[in-house]
């Protein structure tokens, strides 16, 4: 779902980028946030709450509300909306607390 | 410890004015952001900009951060940006602790303070208000804007004040489908001017109109919405549903300024500016010494107030901690009345009565 026209707008999405999301090999584009190439992947659900359970998206993408919270790279809370995605990167949906190594 | 003569937290317009200001007075300036570029809410705003010609009216959002940068970059042996970087404590004795990336951390003792971290999206309650797909006004634009990604097919949009309308406007030139928008209002709250552009393009604009719950089981599906009284008390067997993958709520911003409560500033809850708002004097200094608040931390108006602001605090910041110029009180009368101009519409009337209850 990534914007091909606009007519103002130009994104330079140039250089692919592979990452793995739930053991899934997936692309995204350099400069992307790991929420914008999830979305841009159709994948909205980025973890569950913590008592009851309930599927998590994005709501800020500015970093302020915490609905993003993911474990990336073995740690666990990171804000995925304002987190760059980096080649190679394994992110997992997270349930419950994350643990703090 | 760092040390600083004068942070500036917040590098949206209201923070870089400030600091363009102070350095032009010869103060050391270190500009701390969060994101990982300066501008604020400008960075997404792709239409030109109203207000006035000082204010870089009719310019769009997006190119007004560059036009400061430039203008900063004057400066830039006096100026130090630390980007990525979140303020995450504001303690008594005046250090700020800095978290940058996920793994810096560092404390900073300045001489004074200019807090302008902008404002964050208000939220609505109803049920299911949680499901992935119901994403804030800001959000949405900073996914298409920011990033290129649409997101989703169909829109519904909660919220019909100049915000809902210009995104949803923003909405259909990405190719996004806008299903309605709706406001519980028995008015539309935005310019008339968008309004129109959006009607004629479509997508009709429900007014007494809420949100009655949302559907779906993963993410969202549809949304039910309906009609509400007077008294915003919803009217049974009125009830639309909307088949909808994304929810924008715009219902406005309130002011993110818990690091000048945390400080020990005295904070008041003024309706007219959207939220709690530090006290402070015509100076934009706060109940404490040397920390001032610029911008929408101060009480939500627009960018162009939020830059006036700006100049302001950072030039009385400046003077305070001993960098006060020949045409000091040029300059301040400059900002004053600019202010005051900006202000003087029937549109910023409220913004006035706010203002009249949070003089120090
Ligand atoms: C859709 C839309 C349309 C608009 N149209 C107009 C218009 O036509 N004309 C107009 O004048 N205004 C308009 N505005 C309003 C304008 O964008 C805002 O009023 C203005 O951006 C406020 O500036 P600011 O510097 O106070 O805050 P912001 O622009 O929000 O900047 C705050 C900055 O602080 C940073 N920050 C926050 N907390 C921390 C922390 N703890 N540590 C470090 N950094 C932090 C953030 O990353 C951000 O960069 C519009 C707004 C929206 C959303
Ligand atoms: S969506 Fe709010 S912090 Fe990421």
């Amino acid at each position: 779902m990534r914007i091909k026209e606009h007519p103002i707008l130009k994104f330079n999405k140039e250089k692919k980028i592979k990452f793995i999301f739930n053991g899934q090999e997936l692309e995204g584009y350099e400069g992307d946030t790991i929420a914008a190439a999830l979305h841009a992947q159709g994948v909205k659900v980025l973890g569950k709450s913590l008592f009851l359970h309930r599927p998590r998206g994005f709501y800020c993408a500015i970093g302020n509300c915490s609905s993003c919270l993911m474990t990336v790279n073995g740690v666990a809370n990171v804000k995925t909306c304002v987190t760059d995605l980096e080649e190679g990167m394994v992110v997992e949906t997270q349930e419950g607390k994350g643990v703090i190594v | 410890m760092k040390q600083a003569e004068i942070v500036v937290i917040g590098g949206g317009p209201a923070g870089l004015c400030a600091a363009m200001s102070a350095a032009k007075s010869g103060a050391g300036v270190l500009i701390i952001d969060r994101n990982k570029s300066l501008g604020g809410q400008l960075v997404k705003q792709t239409h030109m900009f109203f207000g006035s010609e000082k204010q870089y009216a009719s310019t769009r959002g997006i190119d007004i951060p560059e036009i400061l940068l430039k203008e900063l970059a004057k400066y830039k042996d006096k100026v130090e940006i630390k980007t990525n970087s979140t303020a995450v404590g504001f303690y008594e004795d005046g250090v700020i602790t800095v978290l940058e990336k996920e793994d810096k951390y560092y404390k900073v003792e300045p001489k004074a303070v200019v807090v302008a971290t902008g404002a964050y999206e208000k939220f609505l309650s109803f049920p299911n208000n949680d499901l992935p797909g119901i994403y804030g006004a800001g959000a949405v634009q900073t996914l298409m804007n920011v990033h290129g990604v649409k997101p989703g097919n169909r829109v519904l949009m909660v919220g019909a004040g100049n915000i809902g309308l210009i995104v949803s406007y923003q909405l259909m030139q990405a190719g996004v489908k806008v299903a309605a928008i709706l406001d519980a209002a028995p008015k539309i709250g935005g310019y008339l001017v968008h309004a129109s552009k959006i009607r004629r393009m479509g997508v009709p604009i429900l007014t007494s109109h809420t949100v009655k719950e949302a559907i779906g089981k993963d993410f969202l599906e549809k949304a039910v919405v309906c009609k509400v009284d007077e008294k915003f008390n919803p009217i049974p067997g009125t009830e639309i549903t909307f088949d909808v993958d994304v929810m924008c709520i715009s219902v406005g911003l309130t002011p993110l300024n818990e690091l000048l409560a945390m400080r020990g500033c005295r904070m008041k809850y003024v309706p007219q500016l959207s939220g709690l708002v530090p006290v402070r004097d015509e100076n934009y200094e706060t109940t404490v010494e040397n920390i001032f608040v610029a911008g929408d931390a101060s009480g939500v108006e627009e960018a162009s107030a939020a830059m006036v602001e700006g100049y302001l605090a950072g030039l009385c910041a400046a003077a305070k901690i001993g960098y006060k110029p020949d045409d000091f009180y040029e300059r301040r009368k400059d900002y004053m009345n600019q202010l005051n101009n900006l202000r003087s519409g029937p549109a910023a009337r409220h913004i006035l009565a706010g203002l009249d209850q949070i003089r120090r």
